[in-house]
């Protein structure tokens, strides 16, 4: 697949929003445009990344809503969803939309509202992602990370307290970050003596609910040159999925949707994981970001926690996790939160990431859907 | 209602069932019961949060039948959260493992019967 550009990007607040996803996608999608200096009527397709709008809020027909409400009539529509990871499904489909020719211009924003439910009653809307068997269990995503975590800690020796600095590290990220939903420093015994969610998982082991939107506007290279000369390019893409079933995992500590999607993407972009400067991983819980650093090639199996513990994913470390302070701090509105990866990502390549910026020429983000079900990563660099 | 393994012609075995064995692409063919069997505790949750419908605290087990052809894996209530990594365990039949009218999935979509895994105990 040709190298797709990144001329935009924009997000809202994450949070505890007033505004309902109609609104909260129209204040990203607008800024977005209106950054670039693109007018709506150029937008070729609209794609917007939602996992659950009907569910969460009654509202279907989003995308056609959207381009109304932008004045991006005419534009070819759609929804892309694939549950938490419906933000790099949408990469993917905007970088495929541009670099088969079919759009010049390419308008993806991701969002979802979902503070408006109970807590359970959002965790069931997730949870609904599960085959029968597991569903008539009570089996939440929570649920899986305990499960996974304590086999982690046991198969590897690993100390909880490793868990904890991921937290720990992501909530004094997400400080610097204006758009977070927690910018407050929390300590490790705070983490640790937290209410037990998902023994032995507490609730700062958990990403919160969250309101929020996300856009990036895509074009072929040459179309970006005539709008900017600092832009970002989509170098490596791919997906992958593993077991819907997740207890059919042969190693549940292995994600192989997070291990097929990254070879693939790294050998679009013909780099390998040394390469990379600075990542933004699906810290929707904080076991998540082991798994994921090691499945794709950053640490060896088993060891992720102890690059933790020696601050080698630190924002000064040698390779920054969660520079903008994870889905951990920053929040995790479902469909907002993989175009949020690469929103930081286009800022840390481009250099205006401000308080945030760390020095990075190739940045990888990883969108994990279900509890690794689905996954898609992204490479990104500066043009 | 029975707790059985799927089963292809080349002896791989799955729960639930495929419309395909993911292994080998070959149809299942054959059940195993499982309730006849014990497994081993591979790990386990205790879960104090859980959406509409569902017991709190809900523990919850993944368990390993160790069977001739192959191993297969389940996931299920544990009758108890006193228990550890490696235990011995065997399936009890309960007949509502959570209310089907609470949740969002709709009540007549799916079986809402099944077996939580008890701790094998030696009288």
């Amino acid at each position: 697949m040709d190298t797709v550009a990144v001329i935009s990007a924009a997000m809202t607040d994450f949070g505890n929003r007033d505004a309902w996803l109609r609104d909260l996608l129209a204040e990203a999608g607008a800024a977005c445009l209106e950054d670039a200096g693109v007018p709506a009527d150029a937008v070729d397709h609209l794609l917007v990344s939602n996992m659950a709008s009907g569910e969460l809020e009654g509202q279907t027909g989003v995308p056609n809503m959207l381009a109304h409400d932008l004045g991006a009539l005419g534009a070819y529509t759609a929804r892309v969803d694939q549950t938490s990871a419906s933000g790099g499904a949408g990469i993917y489909a905007a970088c495929q939309s541009v670099a088969s020719g079919a759009s010049d211009m390419t308008l993806l924003v991701g969002g979802e509202k979902m503070t408006h439910r109970s807590t359970a009653e959002a965790t069931d809307v997730i949870a609904s992602l599960t085959h029968p068997v597991e569903y008539k269990h009570g089996v939440t995503l929570p649920s899986f990370a305990g499960l996974t975590a304590r086999l982690y800690l046991d198969t590897y020796d690993a100390p909880r307290e490793s868990l904890g600095k991921v937290a720990v590290k992501n909530h004094r990220n997400g400080i610097d970050n204006p758009h977070a939903q927690f910018r407050k420093e929390v300590d490790l015994e705070t983490v640790l003596e937290s209410p037990i969610v998902a023994d032995p998982l507490r609730l700062y082991d958990f990403c919160p609910i969250t309101d929020g939107s996300a856009a990036l506007l895509f074009c072929p290279p040459d179309v970006a040159a005539e709008y900017t000369d600092d832009y970002a390019l989509v170098t490596g893409i791919a997906g992958a999925t593993d077991t819907h079933v997740v207890h059919e995992r042969d190693d549940p500590t292995t994600m192989a949707g997070v291990v097929k999607s990254g070879e693939r993407a790294y050998e679009m972009a013909d780099r390998d994981p040394a390469d990379v400067d600075v990542a933004e991983l699906h810290d929707m819980f904080t076991i998540l970001e082991f798994l994921q650093s090691e499945d794709l090639g950053f640490f060896e199996k088993g060891r992720g926690w102890v690059a933790v513990e020696d601050g080698v994913t630190d924002r000064d470390g040698a390779l920054p996790i969660n520079t903008s302070g994870g889905l951990k701090s920053k929040g995790h509105p479902l469909g907002a939160s993989g175009v949020a990866q690469l929103y930081e990502l286009y800022h840390q390549v481009l250099g205006t990431a401000g308080p945030r910026q760390v020095t990075a020429d190739v940045a990888l983000a990883c969108n994990v859907g279900g509890f690794g079900n689905c996954v898609t990563t992204t490479i990104l660099e500066a043009a | 209602m029975t707790l059985e393994a799927h089963r292809c012609p080349d002896g791989h075995l799955t729960y639930p069932a495929h419309a395909r064995c993911p292994t080998c692409g070959h149809p299942q063919t054959d059940t195993v019961d499982l309730t006849e069997h014990t497994a081993t505790l591979l790990t386990w949750t205790t879960s104090t949060a859980p959406p509409p419908g569902v017991r709190e605290p809900n523990h919850l087990g993944i368990v390993a039948f160790d069977l001739e052809t192959d191993t297969v894996q389940v996931l299920g209530q544990l009758t108890t959260g006193d228990v550890a990594i490696g235990d011995e365990l065997h399936p009890v039949y309960e007949e509502q493992l959570r209310d089907p009218e609470a949740g969002i999935r709709e009540p007549t979509s799916q079986e809402w019967d099944g077996y939580r895994f008890a701790p094998v105990t030696d009288d």
